[in-house]
């Protein structure tokens, strides 16, 4: 590739408490691409997400924006760099209002500091604005989050990472379950992000989905990747097999079927 | 302070009926509450409602009033302080220390006094802060050191119980025409303590509503996670919370001292709970996330009425603890219904 890519790691390494959650991993993250991250539940996925969207610093290697190495203090600052991100509870608060939601941690605001306040008509503008982006109209943005329907936090939590991300999109897939509809409004999301030239990163537990929409595929496994694939060098059912674990599954259904005759040929 | 509606959020807003409206309102429980309660006992009593009656209930609801909504404030944020009651007792007893036996001005012993008062409120937010612990523990533990330094040093310090004659001290006439000042109407003789219960109210309801910091402290109280991950700088706020809290003891304590002129080192540790009991019967949620600075008020003079209310029915005071449960647990089921009306299940 000729332009840098947008967000790249280089050795990085997260450590918790001396355990690497993230053990030296180089990631080169381009715009106008989507990648997925799969890996087993521990395998470094949400702190990769942790570490891209700023909740997380890194203790080894570096973390660069456009070629040049950044240290994000908090998510503020990676949404300031323009890097939003859809995080696995959405986070939302449930009794706040919807602008409230949507704009916290970017509030506008007006006037001098100490009388510097919340800019509300602003605010619910925008608000108003980033939900019609992706195709949510008629909310009353002066509502709390749980007067709505269901889904309409995933909406929310979309809308917010939409509006925000203007260089990368970090998506935690949801651990909520989802509808068509609200899988279908991801997939838009992900892949206007895409077309807009963004850097997309996937974190997804479903290997299908992850074939449907990337365009590389980022196998982590113990903190390190295990694979690095792109769009042509897999199908569907190869990843299924690398995400389920492929050999290790294998060699349990061996086994089972050893101790258990009766299970037969499954 | 919202003027028209955008004109694209007019497509079709769900519609809510006045009823859900009013119900969801945190502060509706205290202000029905407190309308009751005045008709109950101004027909019983109707002397608690002449001027004189109606000074005697200010000044108490003043003082509980500023604490209560400042505890509301940090309930919302999801926090709990059970030290401001005996930081007010304290940091009185510090400054009537410094002034009396010390002969200090008073200006210099106020301030050393708020200095002291931060002091432990930065104790408590850094301690909450650093450790994780839930903050009703850390504060029980600060209130309790605070409690036993505050009456067993005084009478070591000062020789006896009770500090008087206060208004000899040096600048005395500035202090008391700010914090100890009254206005007589009709007879009734009411304090200044009253200007700084509205200017607490109304400031708390501004930082909490309008200001980046509320919003913070909004989103704090209703999900951390949340918080965290949008990047809301919860231990900065947390730490703001806990000095807020503590200057609130202060003065609480300043406006207690000055009118009287004389300070007394008395146990204190159920001051916080009355405080926790005004904010939550005005409507501020134990598990954070919501409540109401107007409420909290509302509930200072529900507390203070119906507490007067019992005195003047010639009933022994005690019973009003009663009462004041049967409120409280009134609150607490009324704010049930308030979060279902807004459908909501607060996470921890």
């Amino acid at each position: 590739m000729s332009t840098p890519p947008v967000l790249e790691l280089r050795g990085l390494t997260v450590r918790y408490g001396g355990v690497p959650a993230l053990d030296r991993v180089d990631v080169s993250l381009h715009g106008g691409r989507i990648t997925c991250v799969l890996g087993e539940n521990g395998s470094g996925k949400s702190t990769l997400v942790a570490v891209l969207s700023g909740l997380r610093r890194h203790d080894d290697g570096d973390l660069l924006l456009d070629g040049d190495p950044v240290r994000f203090r908090s998510p503020r600052d990676a949404r300031r760099a323009g890097i939003a991100t859809v995080w696995q509870d959405l986070a939302v608060a449930p009794l706040l209002s919807v602008w409230r939601n949507l704009c916290l941690g970017a509030e506008p605001t007006r006037g001098r500091w100490p009388l510097r306040r919340l800019d509300v008509d602003a605010a619910r503008e925008t608000t108003v604005r980033a939900l019609e982006r992706i195709g949510v109209t008629g909310v009353d943005p002066d509502q709390p989050v749980n007067s709505l329907q269901p889904g309409a936090r995933q909406s929310l939590a979309i809308a917010r990472a939409v509006h925000y991300g203007a260089r990368a999109l970090v998506l935690d897939e949801p651990t909520e379950p989802m509808t068509i509809a609200q899988h279908t409004l991801i997939g838009q999301a992900v892949l206007g992000a895409r077309a807009r030239g963004l850097a997309v990163v996937v974190v997804t537990h479903n290997p299908r989905y992850a074939h449907l929409v990337g365009d590389r595929f980022l196998l982590l496994a113990r903190g390190q990747v295990a694979g690095d694939l792109t769009h042509a060098d897999v199908d569907a059912d190869d990843l299924t097999r690398l995400m389920a674990g492929g050999e290790e599954l294998t060699a349990l259904t061996a086994r089972l079927q050893e101790l258990h005759p009766e299970l037969g040929e499954r | 302070m919202t003027v028209d509606r955008l004109p694209f959020t007019r497509v079709a807003p769900p519609r809510r009926r006045v009823v859900d409206r009013v119900l969801a309102r945190p502060s509706t429980a205290a202000v029905l509450g407190l309308a009751v309660v005045v008709v109950v006992f101004g027909l019983r009593v109707p002397e608690l409602l002449a001027p004189e009656g109606l000074a005697g209930v200010l000044d108490a609801a003043a003082l509980l009033g500023i604490g209560g909504v400042m505890v509301g404030l940090l309930l919302v944020g999801g926090h709990f302080d059970v030290s401001i009651g005996t930081v007010t007792v304290g940091s009185a007893a510090l400054t009537g220390v410094l002034a009396g036996p010390m002969e200090w001005g008073i200006w210099p012993a106020l301030t050393v006094s708020l200095g002291a008062s931060l002091a432990v409120g930065l104790a408590n937010g850094w301690l909450v802060v650093r450790t994780g612990l839930p903050s009703f523990l850390v504060t029980l533990a600060t209130a309790l050191v605070v409690q036993g330094t505050t009456v067993s040093a005084l009478p070591l310090v000062a020789g006896a119980p009770r500090i008087t004659g206060l208004d000899e001290a040096p600048g005395w006439s500035s202090a008391s025409a700010l914090f100890g000042s009254t206005v007589e109407v009709g007879g009734g003789v009411f304090p200044v303590a009253l200007l700084w219960w509205l200017a607490v109210t109304a400031l708390a309801g501004w930082l909490l509503w309008r200001t980046r910091f509320g919003n913070d402290v909004l989103a704090m109280g209703g999900s951390r996670r949340a918080a965290r991950e949008l990047g809301v700088p919860v231990r900065r706020t947390t730490l703001v919370l806990y000095l807020i809290t503590a200057a609130a003891g202060w003065l609480v304590g300043t406006l207690a001292l000055v009118p009287v002129a004389s300070v007394a080192g008395t146990p204190s540790l159920t001051t916080a709970i009355d405080f926790v009991v005004v904010a939550v019967i005005g409507g501020c949620l134990l598990t954070g996330g919501y409540g109401s600075m107007a409420g909290a008020a509302a509930g200072a003079l529900l507390f203070a009425v119906a507490r007067r209310g019992v005195e003047l029915s010639g009933w022994d005071a005690r019973w009003s603890q009663v009462l004041l449960g049967v409120l409280l647990l009134v609150a607490l089921l009324v704010g049930g219904v308030v979060r279902g009306r807004l459908r909501a299940a607060p996470r921890s």
